[in-house]
């Protein structure tokens, strides 16, 4: 083994060696330069750029969705025109839910901003545990409670 | 905050905020990096040495793959979200070591470097039966005073008359069968999961402020209880065992432990007046410290000489180093051992040693980082005072070895040959392994259903 290769060979191994260091610190830069965020589905992209481009674009909500409850699934659009909830057939969404009034609450457009409102329900309206005694806003994704059944806002 | 904000808040915030990298290919790239380095060393050392590559090379490499691959798959089932650094730091130390090792033994004519793989096998499979059997490390919070006493009792283990065993005049021994073991390395761990688990009750006791005295909030004088025991302990071990080292580390961490449960300074000036009261009261009682000291202060008046040849060797070595296996390491009095830092010194230089400094710094930040990000104090205190540890036996060794501080018999983390140390140092490793895990695992965003018939009122109308 000649003294040229077996130089070559040491300083190799240092180089080598710190290289590993190097290594390791630019993994752990993370966290000082914190991680790119997740990317948003695709789908969710898409509709984002939909709404960017609607009437909708300030963040209005234009759909009510029932997330939980008996009626799971149903919605109805938000145009402007007040949306009641209820048992009562002449609701905007009649509910199925035994726990809620006829007449039991009522969404409503005011000033460029949706509103709930209870409609004297024997339940109640919950926004989060606090019972609605009078409107309180409501934007995207914000949820209230009737009953065993909760609502959504959406874009 | 009302249920529904808080959802809500949770909501908007998993679109902003990021969920960390699990960082499991970054480990994979590293570990492949680091078994690289564990065999160029050891084909390193052959050919310096030799002249040749060793026949086993590929079987080497096989193994050593074997040992980082099974580690990583079960990091992968058991902790996915772990720091994706530690395991391949903690392969390539040991890779290092145990080249150093194959290489004293090329000198020596002896075999150690067999029992060295062995012992790491060993350590590897406690490794993961921590990783699988620790299903969550707050079961460890449960009994803080048996595992303090356990901690004691381990330490007084080698004391004891039959299976006590003394090697090179400190007693921190056992012997069981033909096998030596050092049941301090245990108690390190054991003792560390007492503190953080004993500091997680008491914090804020402690952290009540006493009398102000020079500008500093002194803690109350009744509180002093828990540090003078530990205090008491580490200074009974010292003048019984002969061995400045694992007094050094029992205290030490304890101390560094209390400062991060506290954020008070008054307890880390405390301790070090502690260690300076202890210091003097053992340099004039115990012959073993003195000795120490001595030798610190005048290396040449040793007849074995180990800290003038650890000089020797690492000057030697200058810079770049001689190259492995082309120094003589051998010269330095148990280089495989306590001065293992010096003999990697010789033949990989400063640049070479500081790389491995650095990446016990590395491994140290990591475990301090996972204590950082924690989200429940008793593994915020286990993954700092693991890490504490961790740094105070390195800086305790490798300060000694490069006569910066007076020399105490503790092994190198992961480099030294012993069974006890390797086999413990894998343990810690995995807890830390573990902590980090849980450190940076996203935190559970379920909120409770709405429909939850207790919030719900119902009232009878027919």
């Amino acid at each position: 083994m000649s003294e040229l290769t077996l130089t070559v060979i040491r300083l190799g191994f240092l180089a080598v060696l710190w290289l590993l260091v190097l290594s390791v610190t630019s993994a752990m830069r993370a966290d000082l330069f914190g991680v790119r965020p997740p990317k948003p589905p695709k789908q969710a992209r898409g509709a984002a750029r939909q709404n960017a481009k609607g009437k909708n674009g300030k963040g209005l909500p234009s759909r009510v969705v029932i997330v939980e409850g008996p009626d799971t699934g149903r919605s109805a659009p938000l145009q402007g025109a007040p949306v009641t909830f209820g048992r009562g057939d002449d609701c905007t969404l009649p509910l199925a839910d035994e726990y809620i009034s006829t007449q039991h609450a009522r969404l409503r457009f005011h000033d460029g901003q949706w509103y709930v409102e209870d409609l004297g329900s024997t339940n109640g309206t919950y926004v989060g545990n606090e019972r609605l005694t009078r409107s309180m806003p409501v934007n995207v994704k914000s949820r209230f409670r009737l009953g065993k059944t909760v609502v959504e806002l959406r874009k | 905050m009302s249920l529904d904000q808080s959802r809500h808040r949770a909501e908007s915030a998993n679109e902003i905020t990021v969920v960390p990298r699990r960082g499991r290919g970054t480990e994979l790239i590293l570990l492949i990096f680091a078994v690289g380095i564990a065999t160029f060393a050891y084909v390193n050392v052959d050919l310096g040495a030799l002249g040749e590559v060793p026949p086993n090379a590929m079987a080497y490499l096989g193994g050593f793959s074997a040992v980082a691959g099974v580690a990583h798959i079960v990091i992968r089932i058991r902790a996915p979200y772990a720091d994706p650094v530690i395991l391949p730091i903690v392969v390539t130390l040991c890779g290092l070591g145990l080249a150093m090792i194959h290489r004293l033994d090329l000198a020596d004519d002896t075999s150690r470097a067999t029992v060295q793989l062995t012992w790491m096998l060993v350590g590897a499979s406690l490794f993961i039966a921590v990783l699988f059997l620790l299903r969550d490390h707050r079961v460890l919070a449960r009994y803080p005073y048996l595992a303090g006493l356990t901690g004691l009792i381990l330490l007084i283990l080698p004391l004891l008359p039959v299976i006590g065993h003394s090697i090179r005049g400190a007693q921190i021994w056992i012997k069981v069968g033909g096998m030596t073991f050092q049941p301090g390395e245990a108690a390190k761990i054991v003792l560390i999961i007492a503190f953080a688990g004993f500091l997680v009750q008491t914090r804020e006791a402690l952290a009540l402020a006493g009398r102000r005295f020079l500008g500093v909030d002194l803690p109350r004088p009744r509180d002093l209880g828990p540090i003078l025991i530990v205090w008491v302990a580490g200074l009974g071990i010292l003048t019984v065992q002969n061995d400045l080292g694992p007094s050094i580390l029992l205290f030490g961490s304890f101390v560094l432990l209390i400062y991060i449960a506290t954020e008070r300074i008054s307890w880390v000036i405390l301790g070090l007046l502690l260690i300076a009261v202890g210091a003097y009261a053992a340099y004039r009682v115990v012959g073993h410290v003195q000795t120490r000291f001595d030798l610190w202060l005048d290396p040449f008046i040793d007849p074995t000489g180990q800290i003038a040849q650890s000089l020797f060797g690492l000057a030697y070595g200058g810079t770049l180093g001689t190259g492995l296996g082309q120094g003589h390491p051998n010269m330095i009095p148990i280089a495989e051992s306590d001065f293992i830092g010096a003999a990697l010194g010789e033949e990989l230089g400063l640049a070479g040693l500081t790389a491995i400094i650095l990446l016990y710094a590395l491994l140290v930040s990591r475990g301090l980082r996972a204590a950082l990000v924690m989200r429940d104090p008793f593994g915020k205190l286990l993954a700092a005072g693991l890490a504490s540890a961790l740094m105070l036996q390195v800086f305790v060794v490798i300060g000694g070895v490069t006569k910066l501080i007076p020399l105490s018999g503790l092994t190198t983390p992961f480099l030294s040959l012993g069974g006890s140390s390797l086999v413990m140092n894998w343990v810690l490793v995995a807890l830390l392994i573990k902590l980090s895990d849980a450190a940076r695992r996203p935190a559970p965003t379920e909120a409770p259903s709405y429909t939850d018939d207790a919030t719900t009122q119902v009232v009878k109308l027919r």
